[in-house]
């Protein structure tokens, strides 16, 4: 099993979540963008891991899980308060915070 | 000059008992009317006038008894010292604040409570029709308390707080109509010519302070003899200068005629009869000081001399009535110091003319105010004439207050100025007893012009203006004033060792009349000074009064003429050599303040301020944007770590 196309795999998805939050205006696109890259990054993560044959890799993985998880809670509660407020969940219309 | 050294011991000071224990109220009382009047501000406006009189009254019945318990010490106990607190005590430096009563600052707490007193009697009636009144006689009250703290000081450092204070007075006094402008740029004048002598004295102190260790008088005075004497006339020529600039002596003078600008009572009080005898009073408490510097010494007498001759030559061609009085004053003082520079021979004389003086020339400050008060302020004496018929009181004392001026006997002036004269040719300064002789005349012809073109003579008054008779309140000082001017000369001193001279000479030494070696004889100098005198009203006589008196200045006039009247020059030379260079250079670094360091600060502010207008513009609100920067700023670190591997 050769680790380099789980390498390649994770950044072509690192490369796709990068894209879709530069590109996507859909606040809910955008936030699964960024799960999309934090997950690429579990994924060589795990690689590493198993190329190294030590568990810290594993770990580290499980913590940016956990992170991933309580940041889905404040991400999500923020989006829709958003939508309740504007009726819109596009990332372009809250652009008030500025100069 | 032959200065013959005192060989007189000094008083030693001793604690005060009695009435003496009060003295400290003689500057506490008026003090304390200034701080109610001032504080308490429109509420005492009816009765402020009637509480700073009665306080001015009360000094001067405090100060007739300390003086009347002084006569009544015997001699060599006539110096009490009152100590209130220690004013300065900082580590071995300790200067306390006491007051001395002794027979020269006894005689000056009379004359300054006195004459006070009278000046505040007679502007009750003189202000009545200010609406300010009450802070003028706030004023009035802080000068007397300033004046008898100058006089009373036991060292020099209270003395020049006395003087600064004195200073103060006197700006606010001139500049009491500051609606005026010329009323605020003549006490703007004034206290910035003061200033110039005021530097004078305190580095005088300082360096007193620096020679003997102390200031007080008891210490320096006695001790004048142990410091070299480079060091003594350095000490002398800067008190020197300070005495300039308070008595108003060339070259510090031109500040006394504008001064003219504040209300005639106060021009009687402090710049006439008081606060200009200031310097006078210096010279003669430092007398030791001085006997140790016969060049300082010198350099008073002649001061003093051109002043007379300063003076009296700009007064004789002034048409201002007040101006006449102010020149006359600097030119009289002039005589007061050439009697303190003549040594210990007329340290009283000067003391003795300073004193007649005070009552002759208050009297004439407050004719000449009661004057203006009958014709509505008109202070041009060409337009004036005949007021003799229509103020018979004024003009009556006004005479008594000339003769007194001019030096005729038996008037006060008679003894006192032909005693300095006297002492000048006996000393054999015959230079300037020439000089101070010329000045007699010229002190008779222009108060005699004063006179006959005010008082004597047609009306030359306006025909809207009716003149009248002032009010009984400025009155009667009038009459008590010129009954003093009339007989204190005789009084004090009808001979050379009268009992002025007698009372001050524990302080300053008794005037000394040796071997008449002189080639005149003293009856002589006498006849030819009265005949000067004479020579000159009877020229101002032919001039004013058998001649009429243009109503406007006369404009063909002999080069003389024009130099007086451009005040000698004084004025012209002091504006171009220093207040228009002043001028520049305030301009200048007003210039350089607001361009260059103003500048710098606010260029430096604006630079910033735009450069983070622009840079602000980057945070645009949009989140893509900073994940773009984000994503840019991870490269950019990928990027220089894949660098920093290889």
């Amino acid at each position: 099993m050769n680790p380099g196309y789980y390498l390649v795999l994770s950044a072509a998805l690192f490369t796709i979540g990068t894209l879709g939050v530069l590109i996507r205006r859909n606040a809910i696109v955008v936030f699964m963008c960024v799960e999309l890259m934090l997950n690429a990054v579990n994924l060589t993560l795990v690689t590493f891991s198993r190329v190294n044959g030590t568990l810290d890799g594993q770990v580290m993985a499980f913590f940016v899980m956990v992170v991933a998880a309580a940041e889905v809670v404040v991400g999500l509660a923020i989006i829709v308060t958003i939508f309740r407020t504007r009726h819109s969940a596009s990332v372009d219309d809250a652009s008030l915070l500025k100069w | 000059m032959v200065v013959p050294v005192s060989t007189l011991p000094l008083l030693e000071p001793h604690a005060a008992a009695g009435v003496h224990d009060l003295l400290w109220l003689l500057v506490a009382l008026p003090l304390a009317g200034a701080a109610v009047l001032l504080l308490a501000g429109r509420r005492t406006d009816p009765w402020g006038h009637l509480l700073a009189t009665g306080v001015s009254a009360a000094t001067f019945v405090l100060a007739v008894a300390s003086f009347l318990r002084l006569t009544s010490l015997p001699g060599e106990d006539r110096s009490v010292l009152r100590h209130v607190y220690s004013y300065v005590p900082v580590g071995g430096f300790e200067v306390d604040l006491d007051l001395v009563l002794d027979p020269l600052s006894g005689v000056f707490i009379l004359l300054i409570t006195g004459v006070g007193t009278l000046v505040h009697i007679y502007s009750i009636g003189y202000m009545s029709h200010d609406r300010d009144r009450r802070r003028f006689f706030a004023y009035l009250n802080l000068f007397l308390a300033s004046m008898l703290l100058l006089v009373l000081a036991g060292n020099f450092l209270v003395m020049y707080v006395g003087w600064e204070l004195v200073g103060l007075s006197s700006y606010l006094l001139i500049s009491f109509w500051s609606h005026k402008p010329s009323a605020a740029t003549a006490a703007k004048k004034a206290f910035i010519v003061n200033r110039v002598g005021d530097v004078g004295l305190g580095l005088a102190v300082m360096l007193v302070f620096a020679t003997f260790g102390s200031v007080a008088f008891a210490d320096v005075l006695p001790n004048a003899g142990a410091a070299t004497t480079g060091t003594v006339t350095a000490i002398c020529l800067l008190l020197t200068l300070g005495a300039c600039s308070k008595s108003a002596q060339v070259p510090l003078h031109v500040w006394l005629p504008d001064a003219m600008e504040g209300p005639t009572p106060a021009s009687a009080l402090i710049h006439a009869a008081t606060m200009v005898t200031a310097g006078v009073y210096l010279i003669a408490r430092a007398h030791p000081l001085f006997e140790a510097s016969p060049v300082a010494l010198d350099v008073v007498a002649w001061i003093g001399v051109i002043t007379v001759l300063v003076g009296g030559a700009i007064a004789c061609v002034q048409d201002d009535i007040k101006k006449v009085l102010a020149y006359s004053t600097i030119s009289q003082i002039g005589y007061m110091f050439l009697g303190v520079g003549l040594g210990p021979a007329a340290y009283a004389l000067g003391i003795f003319h300073l004193l007649t003086h005070g009552f002759f020339k208050a009297l004439m400050f407050m004719g000449a105010g009661s004057v203006m008060h009958g014709l509505r302020d008109e202070a041009d004496m060409r337009r004036m004439g005949g007021l003799r018929s229509s103020m018979p009181i004024t003009t009556w004392t006004f005479v008594v207050g000339w003769l007194a001026i001019i030096g005729l006997p038996p008037f006060a002036g008679f003894f006192s100025k032909d005693q300095i004269l006297e002492a000048a040719f006996e000393t054999e300064s015959y230079a300037l007893w020439a000089l101070a002789l010329l000045g007699a005349g010229v002190t008779a012809f222009y108060m005699s012009r004063l006179v006959f073109m005010t008082f004597f003579g047609p009306s030359r008054v306006a025909k809207e203006i009716h003149p009248h008779e002032s009010p009984r309140s400025m009155t009667t000082p009038l009459i008590v004033l010129a009954v003093l001017a009339a007989v204190s000369g005789a009084a004090l001193n009808l001979t050379k060792d009268g009992r002025l001279f007698e009372f001050l000479e524990p302080v300053l030494g008794r005037p000394e009349h040796g071997e008449h070696t002189a080639v005149i004889p003293a009856w002589g100098l006498t006849l030819i000074t009265v005949a000067v005198v004479l020579a000159g009203v009877a020229l101002a006589r032919t001039r004013y009064l058998s001649r009429p008196v243009a109503a406007t200045a006369p404009v063909d006039v002999a080069a003389p003429v024009t130099w007086a009247r451009k005040k000698l020059y004084f004025d012209s030379v002091y504006e171009s050599v220093l207040m228009r260079p002043g001028q520049y250079l305030a301009r200048a670094l007003v210039f350089v303040d607001g361009r260059g360091v103003d500048g710098a600060v606010n260029g430096l502010a604006a630079l910033v301020g735009g450069a983070s207008g622009r840079l602000r513009r980057v945070q645009t609100g949009y989140v893509r944007t900073y994940a773009l920067g984000m994503l840019g700023g991870a490269a950019l670190l990928v990027g220089a770590m894949l660098l920093v591997r290889t």
